[in-house]
């Protein structure tokens, strides 16, 4: 893709401004009245129109424009932002929707129903001149028009030609064109940058007066147009379509520009491959200077040395600043979820109050997009399973409980989904799980490997499959996806006080600092975060020839692994062995290498899909000589030891 | 895919495993690197256990020998790696495979396109694209695609398990 295509652009802003106005809606729905909802709602209405006629969607245009006007209204305090407004508002955006990414698709009669709804509340609420066009005016062509034009004062400054409008509308038909020159000022106060002439047009061809109105589409905000059908005597109230007028109009309109992106100060829209592509050079650089560590370290150079500590600290500096330009608030896809629990509820019949918090917690934009899906399954099957209706909710609040929450905890970054419902049955999953075969009938499991359970592929308790859940597909997409993204979930419920999956996920998935050591001839990395400690092993520990033992730190025994019989490769001839202790959870293990050769920088490079079946690696990287190292992955290899210990402790 | 089937030529490259001569379509093939460092990747299956960087890609590296049914060999100053794009549901997959020499890219012509025969290849027909004509000799064009499919499922080919 060479230059960004502005439609695709205008098609992306617009998501954005969709998602705005709907959150918006929404909250709106709680808050009637709540006048910067209102503002915020309209704001994103406006730029969609604007740009859309801008770049050929004429369709959007028009379509918001009277979802808009109803808005003004509203803005204006001449209507109530209803709850059948803001349910039509609702119906409205999905329609832009599919205006925007599939107009063959749209459904005409469904957009004229929502337009009919809009008029009839702004008909039946606004005691003042609606702002929407009568239909009678609309549909039936005038004989012709008399146009009173007015532009703000700004409008030659913003960009708007009035010579071109004038041109247009006498394209429309035979035209009459009056200027009206009342408002210039003396010649030594006049601005020649400001627009002092109205005018007046006669425009003697029967047109609709959406057609006139067209011509004005970019500034119809910003000016007074007044239209009156030729040969009535007076024009009638409802029949004057009148823009906001310039002064008030002109004040909400600068703050718009200003607003439309949340936060405040510059913003660069960047396509996300960009970033990655930037985030891979990034890598590549850390890479080198860690290259470039190592023969400074080896030379007695002190300008070498100066320098490669430079680049080093700049290189890390790059590297954090790259990563932070990755993250982005993970509020951004909570919102999604509001309107999906909003709809759930409605077809469910449950009433649900949804509460999120940590919205402002930062993630690895890769994690988030990825992290939809997974999330909508949990949420659903929340709402469907896990909460009652309100009638079944006994001593709790007829209202339940949805809490959705991120926090960070250390290097990972924990998302769950609480719910207040009738929580998981144990006994149930159980049952389910022996009739599958998953678990033997008098194999004892905890309440967390239960839980698990419902992770399985086709596993599902519910009795009845509804159209939302139930069919038992979805919860293994959810573990395998999170898996994907080296994160776990965790399980936990109470019977009748709900339940709550939690998701830890790592906070980026580019880079990981991480220990290098060496088993045989290999060289491995493993994740720091992991690492406790490391300790000499003693030569009566490494005397022991079984392939799992015990080492004793500090009076507590902890199993450890010699990593080059897991790993099938030679033992390597050095006495001195090391043991890194790494922990997943709660559980400790020590790792048995070689040698502890150091920190590394590592930037994690994702297995081939060919190696997908190969366990205890999570990735590779590369290091500064060019040679490729594996990069362990401590879950497996604890879980590894852990059975062994198991094994042992069974046995013995 | 394209439909090579209707040309009566096709673009490879040859080259010898084993004294075996064999060819890769030209559509595959992404470059041809000195072997350089590899890295052993512990439990993976015998024929895809290495692991080499390419331009700062981690790209495995297979050994196509042990797939076809055929000895393993040292490397020698012939030896090359070639790095291929295979197709794998959907999805291209960068994949380096060793080969004892490399002769030359060519157009050949083809015999037996429609039907493989079933017998008298020595390995898999599966793996087996076509077989065109050398000069007077015949050559087994490769299918990578099958052959690492099978990569991914436990391996039929009684290989040497470390």
């Amino acid at each position: 893709m060479a230059a960004p295509d502005p439609v695709e652009t205008f098609r992306h802003e617009s998501q954005e401004l969709l998602e705005q106005l709907e959150q918006a809606l929404l909250d709106l729905e709680h808050r009637q009245g709540d006048m910067e909802l209102i503002d915020s709602a309209f704001r994103a209405l406006h730029t969609i129109k604007g740009s859309g006629a801008m770049f050929g969607f004429d369709a959007v245009a028009a379509f918001t424009h009277h979802v808009e006007n109803a808005f003004d209204e509203v803005r204006k305090g001449k209507l109530v932002a209803s709850s059948e407004l803001v349910a039509l508002a609702l119906a409205a955006k999905d329609q832009l929707r599919i205006l925007l990414e599939r107009p063959a698709e749209a459904d005409a009669a469904a957009q004229a129903a929502i337009l009919a709804g809009f008029h009839a509340i702004v008909q039946g609420g606004a005691a003042a001149p609606a702002n929407v066009i009568a239909p009678a005016a609309d549909g039936a062509a005038a004989q012709g028009w008399r146009i009173s034009i007015r532009l703000a004062r700004n409008a030659m400054a913003m960009g708007t030609n009035p010579l071109l409008l004038l041109d247009e509308l006498r394209a429309l038909g035979p035209a009459r064109v009056t200027a009206l020159a009342d408002d210039v000022p003396p010649l030594e106060e006049l601005d020649p940058t400001d627009c002092h002439i109205a005018w007046q047009v006669e425009l003697g061809a029967p047109c609709t007066r959406a057609a006139v109105e067209e011509v004005f589409m970019f500034v119809i905000d910003e000016m007074t147009l007044e239209l009156t059908p030729l040969g009535a005597a007076a024009p009638p109230p409802e029949a004057t379509a009148t823009a906001p007028p310039p002064t008030p109009a002109a004040t909400p309109t600068a703050p718009t520009q200003a607003t439309k992106s949340a936060p405040p100060g510059d913003s660069v829209r960047v396509p996300a491959g960009k970033l990655d592509e930037l985030m891979d050079r990034v890598g590549e650089l850390v890479i080198a200077q860690s290259r470039l560590r190592q023969v400074a370290g080896a030379s007695h150079d002190v300008q070498l040395r100066a320098v490669a500590e430079e680049i080093e600290r700049l290189s890390l500096e790059l590297r954090d600043t790259t990563m932070g330009i990755r993250t982005v608030p993970i509020g951004q896809l909570f919102g999604r979820f509001r309107r999906l629990v909003h709809d759930l509820c409605r077809d469910l019949g449950k009433e649900v109050e949804l509460v999120m918090q940590g919205e402002e917690t930062e993630l690895d934009k890769t994690v988030i997009e990825r992290l939809n899906d997974p999330l909508v399954h949990l949420i659903r099957n929340a709402l469907d399973h896990g909460l009652e209706r309100p009638e079944e909710r006994g001593e709790k609040p007829r209202r339940g409980r949805l809490l959705l929450s991120a926090r960070h905890a250390g290097a990972q970054v924990r998302v769950s989904i609480r719910e207040d419902g009738r929580g998981l049955d144990r006994a149930r999953i159980r049952a389910r799980a022996e009739e599958r075969g998953l678990v033997a009938p008098e194999q004892v499991l905890t309440d967390q490997e239960v839980f698990q359970l419902i992770f399985e592929p086709g596993f599902s308790t519910a009795a009845t499959v509804t159209n939302l859940s139930g069919r038992g597909v979805g919860m293994d997409v959810v573990k395998r996806t999170i898996e994907a993204l080296r994160g776990s979930i965790e399980v936990s419920s109470t019977p009748g006080a709900g339940t709550d999956v939690t998701l830890c996920l790592p906070l980026t998935l580019a880079i990981i600092d991480g220990l290098l050591v060496r088993v045989g001839e290999g060289r491995y990395v493993i994740p720091l975060t992991a690492v406790e400690e490391c300790v000499e092993l003693d030569a009566d520990a490494e005397a022991g020839g079984a392939r799992c033992n015990f080492l004793n730190l500090r009076g507590s025994l902890i199993p450890f692994l010699r990593l080059n019989e897991v790993f099938g490769t030679p033992r390597d001839p050095e006495k001195l062995k090391k043991a890194v202790i790494v922990s997943a959870g709660d559980q400790r293990v020590g790792l048995v290498v070689d040698q502890v050769i150091g920190d590394h920088q590592t930037v994690i490079k994702s297995l081939s899909k060919l190696h997908a079946d190969v366990e205890m690696f999570s990735g590779a990287t590369i290091l500064g000589d060019g040679s490729v190292a594996l990069i362990l992955d401590i879950a497996p290899l604890v879980a590894f030891g852990q059975a062994h210990e198991e094994r042992l402790m069974t046995a013995a | 895919m394209s439909t090579p089937e209707t040309a009566q030529t096709l673009r490879v490259v040859t080259i010898d495993l084993q004294g075996e001569r064999f060819a890769l379509e030209t559509r595959h093939v992404r470059e041809i690197l000195d072997p350089g460092p590899t890295t052993l990747v512990p439990n993976a299956p015998a024929f895809l256990d290495r692991l080499i960087n390419v331009r700062g890609r981690v790209v495995p590296l297979a050994d196509l020998r042990l797939k076809l049914g055929l000895a393993p060999s040292d490397t020698t100053i012939d030896t090359r790696v070639i790095v291929l794009e295979v197709p794998l549901e959907d999805e291209a997959v960068t994949v380096a495979v060793l080969a004892d020499k490399v002769h030359e890219v060519r157009e050949i012509a083809l015999v037996g396109m429609t039907q493989t025969p079933r017998f008298g290849l020595r390995c898999r027909p599966d793996y087996v694209r076509c077989i065109g004509q050398l000069g007077d000799d015949f050559v087994i064009v490769l299918d990578p695609g099958p052959i690492f499919a099978q990569g991914r499922a436990p391996d039929p080919v009684p290989a040497t398990h470390s």
